[in-house]
This record gives structure tokens, C-alpha cells and sequence, in this order.
């Protein structure tokens, strides 16, 4: 067992014979938000993939949560993890409300309920509306929601400031300290260093697949 | 340090399906399109076959599966392309079990696909007029069997092509030929009531390889889940 919440040690991604991350050590201890800054195509969302475990890597050991990542494992280690991005993972076609009740749903045992949630980050009004009508600032309110709603130990925010208002970004804020002062964790990449300043306790860089 | 539990497997199951199916009823392609086009389908195969015009009760039958068959498919790899890779990745991080998604999804494409074999049905009896009609039961659970499996396959074929160029024709050309025994084991149980014979043989071939076809889909899911998120 490993105190910390997320271990690296050694990490490398290549996609075909491009390597996309290399020799990558990071820690991230229980209660610590991690910001990861770089310019676009450093490989900060590859990171957050691998530390996410959706990607695999091909050389080195990813440890969540205090133990190596096992394929058996997945499905308990995930339920713990909560990912946010630029592009929500929203169904068009369903409405806002709907969108959360399918999280209510599947997930079975939520902090709030898919209205009550709504309310939480001013969407209550817009409950109704179908998700491919809603603007680009609802529907990543509505995936932050989604976080709320579960509340993981582990967060991860992939650029998830961009193209926010102030209440919106606050909302993250809260979330992150929040998840932090429970014990959780929280990684936030963003190439805007500026935006990291605020949310997390320290920053690292990524460039050319390497940490700086 | 908190932790969500799952909730069961059928219950993530039914929330799959019912995803799918509101999505359905919003978007309305398999009862808006391709349900029109299968039962233009089902009136143009006589204009084909001119010689046998005087004995369009033969090939009722024959005409239905080949309809099922192809339109079926149709809907049940359109629903396969419900979900896009963020989707798939907020799932999996929901930690629904993969079991799970292949079984919802695949019960929404079969009630679809049961769905249209069962408004093509009536039409086909009507135009083609056949000698006798089966016990309307059996039949039912002969063409439920048929829309199960066809759906399950398609969805395992819809997995195994995400993310190719080539994934529309080649999903195709994966079901197609392993769907062969769902036809034989679902038409001969139809010939079969309808002759008034055993159904035990294509109703066990029918069984048979819609379970083994959810023991793939079920076993199989963590790794394509894996390679697809």
C-alpha cells in the first residue's frame, strides 16, 4: 500500500511510434490539489488519461487510490474517480434533468438528487431543457454537476475553467476544496497557469512529454 | 473518504436500455426512417421476382426474414453508435459494470428490432397472402429470440469496429454471416409451427446461440470496453 492518492513511477505513453509521455514521477497526496500546466500537445490530457485509468500506459506503474491499478480492480477504482473536460459527456437528444437522473440511476447512491443538484449550480430554470439547445456554459455546468452529485475522492478537471463565468468557475473551486478537505484529491490541467493560481496547492509543467 | 456503491447489474442495465430508447423517441429514426424503408422493402421484392408473381404466397416467409434480417440489423448497429467516446469515458469512470452496457444496450436494440419485425408482420401477411399463418405465441417468442440475438450481435460488432473509418460496412460484414444460425433456428421454428412439425431442433439452435452470444457479450465486455474508452 501506497499513502499517497496517486503514484506514478516511470511512466511512458506512446501512441504508435510517437512517444506522447516519458519518465513521468508524480505523487499526489490525500488532501492536495495538483495543478499541470503546459503548452498544447505537451501531453497534460494524456497524463490526466493515465492517471484517470482509461489509458494504459506502456512503461511504468500507476498506483490510485494507494494500490496498482488491477484490471479486476477497475470498476471499484473508477467509481471513485470523477473526470470533467471541455467536452461534456452530455446526452443531446435528453434534457438536462434527464441527463443526471440516468447518473441518479446508474450510480444508485448520490450525494443529491439530479434537481436538487441543478439547483446547486443555477440550472434549476433550465431543468427542462434539452441538452443540445443549452449553451456551451450550461452543459459543462450540468458535467459539473454530475461531479457534484457523486462526489468521487478523486478529481480530475481537464481545462474545465475555459470559457467559464465567474459562478461557474467558483463552483469548481468548491468542488475542489471541498473533495480535498474530505481526504480526496485533485488534478486540474489547464495551459493557463493564471486559472491553476487560485484552485490548487502546487503546479507542475509538462512539456515535450516530460515533466519540467 | 467516501465511496459510491454500485447499484445492480439490472438496474444499470434498464438504465441503459431506457437511455437508449428516450433517445429513440426524441430522435425517431428507427420508426421515422428505416421502419418506412423496410416496408417499402417488403412491397418491392415482388416487383423483383416477376416470375414467381403468381406465387407471392411462397415467398411470404422467406420475404420476412430477409426484411428482419437486414433492417434489423440496421437499427440494432444504429443504436450501437448512441454513445460517443466522452460518453463511453463517463461511464466507465461511473464504474458501471461493462456487463451491464452491453446488456441494456442490446435489450433497447432488440425491443426496436421487435418493434419493426412486428409492424413488417402484418404487412407481409396482408400483400403475400400466405396458405396458413402460425400460432401467434410461438411465433412471437421465435421473432423476440431472432431481435435478442441479432442485437447482442450487432452490439458486440458495433464494439469491436468503434473508432474505424471502415466501421459502417464492416460491422455489417460481421453480423451477417454469424447471424446465419439465428435465421435458420428462428424461420425453421416458424416452418416448422407452421407444418405443424417438432420445433424442438430449431427452437434449441435458436436458444443455443442466443446464449452463447450473451455469454460472449457479457465475458468479452471489460476488454472492449477497455479498448474503446
Amino acid at each position: 500500500m501506497n499513502s499517497a492518492l496517486v503514484s506514478l513511477r516511470g511512466v511512458g505513453v506512446r501512441f504508435g511510434p510517437t512517444p506522447v509521455l516519458a519518465d513521468i514521477d508524480l505523487d499526489l497526496a490525500p488532501g492536495e490539489a495538483l495543478g499541470i500546466t503546459g503548452p498544447n500537445g505537451a501531453g497534460k490530457s494524456t497524463l490526466l488519461a493515465v492517471i484517470s485509468t482509461l489509458l494504459r500506459p506502456a512503461a511504468g506503474t500507476v498506483s490510485v487510490f494507494g494500490s496498482p491499478v488491477l484490471r479486476r480492480d477497475l470498476p471499484g477504482v473508477r467509481r471513485r474517480i470523477g473526470m470533467s473536460g471541455h467536452e461534456p459527456g452530455l446526452y443531446p437528444e435528453l434534457t438536462l434533468l434527464e441527463n443526471l437522473a440516468l447518473v441518479e440511476n446508474l450510480v444508485g447512491d448520490v450525494r443529491m438528487s439530479a434537481m436538487q443538484v441543478l439547483e446547486v449550480v443555477g440550472l434549476a430554470g433550465a431543468a427542462q431543457r434539452r441538452a443540445s439547445t443549452a449553451s456551451n456554459g450550461m452543459q459543462r455546468r450540468t458535467d459539473l454537476a454530475r461531479l457534484i452529485m457523486t462526489r468521487p475522492d478523486l478529481i480530475l478537471l481537464d481545462e474545465a475553467h475555459a470559457s467559464l463565468d465567474s459562478a461557474a468557475r467558483d463552483i469548481i473551486d468548491r468542488l475542489i476544496h471541498r473533495t480535498c478537505e474530505a481526504g480526496g484529491g485533485a488534478v486540474v490541467v489547464s495551459h493557463d497557469r493564471g486559472v491553476l493560481g487560485r484552485s490548487v496547492d502546487r503546479v507542475v509543467e509538462v512539456a515535450a512529454g516530460r515533466l519540467t | 473518504m467516501t465511496r459510491a456503491t454500485a447499484s445492480g447489474f439490472w438496474k444499470q442495465a434498464l438504465s441503459i436500455a431506457r437511455r437508449d430508447l428516450m433517445i429513440e423517441s426524441r430522435g425517431g429514426e428507427v420508426f421515422g426512417v428505416v421502419l418506412p424503408f423496410a416496408a417499402v422493402a417488403v412491397f418491392v421484392v415482388p416487383l423483383a421476382t416477376d416470375a414467381l408473381a403468381t406465387r407471392l404466397d411462397q415467398l411470404a416467409y422467406p420475404v420476412f426474414w430477409l426484411v428482419g434480417l437486414l433492417f434489423g440489423m440496421q437499427v440494432a448497429l444504429r443504436q450501437t453508435g448512441t454513445e460517443n467516446l466522452t460518453q463511453r469515458r463517463t461511464l466507465a469512470l461511473m464504474g458501471i459494470d461493462p456487463a451491464a452496457r452491453f446488456a441494456g444496450r442490446s435489450l433497447a436494440a432488440a425491443i426496436l428490432t421487435t418493434g419493426v419485425m412486428l409492424v413488417i408482420a402484418p404487412l407481409v401477411v396482408l400483400f403475400y397472402d400466405p396458405d396458413s399463418i402460425p400460432d401467434i405465441w410461438p411465433s412471437l417468442a421465435a421473432i423476440i429470440g431472432f431481435a435478442l440475438g441479432l442485437s447482442m450481435l450487432s452490439t458486440l460488432a458495433g464494439d469491436v469496429t468503434v473508432g474505424l473509418r471502415t466501421r459502417s460496412s464492416l460491422a455489417p460484414l460481421i453480423v451477417a454471416p454469424i447471424s446465419v444460425p439465428l435465421l435458420i433456428g428462428a424461420s425453421q421454428t416458424l416452418e416448422a409451427l407452421i407444418r405443424d412439425r417438432s420445433t424442438m431442433a430449431p427452437a434449441l439452435l435458436l436458444t443455443v446461440t442466443v446464449l452463447s452470444l450473451a455469454v460472449t457479450g457479457v465475458l468479452t465486455a471489460p476488454a472492449l470496453e477497455e479498448a474503446t474508452t
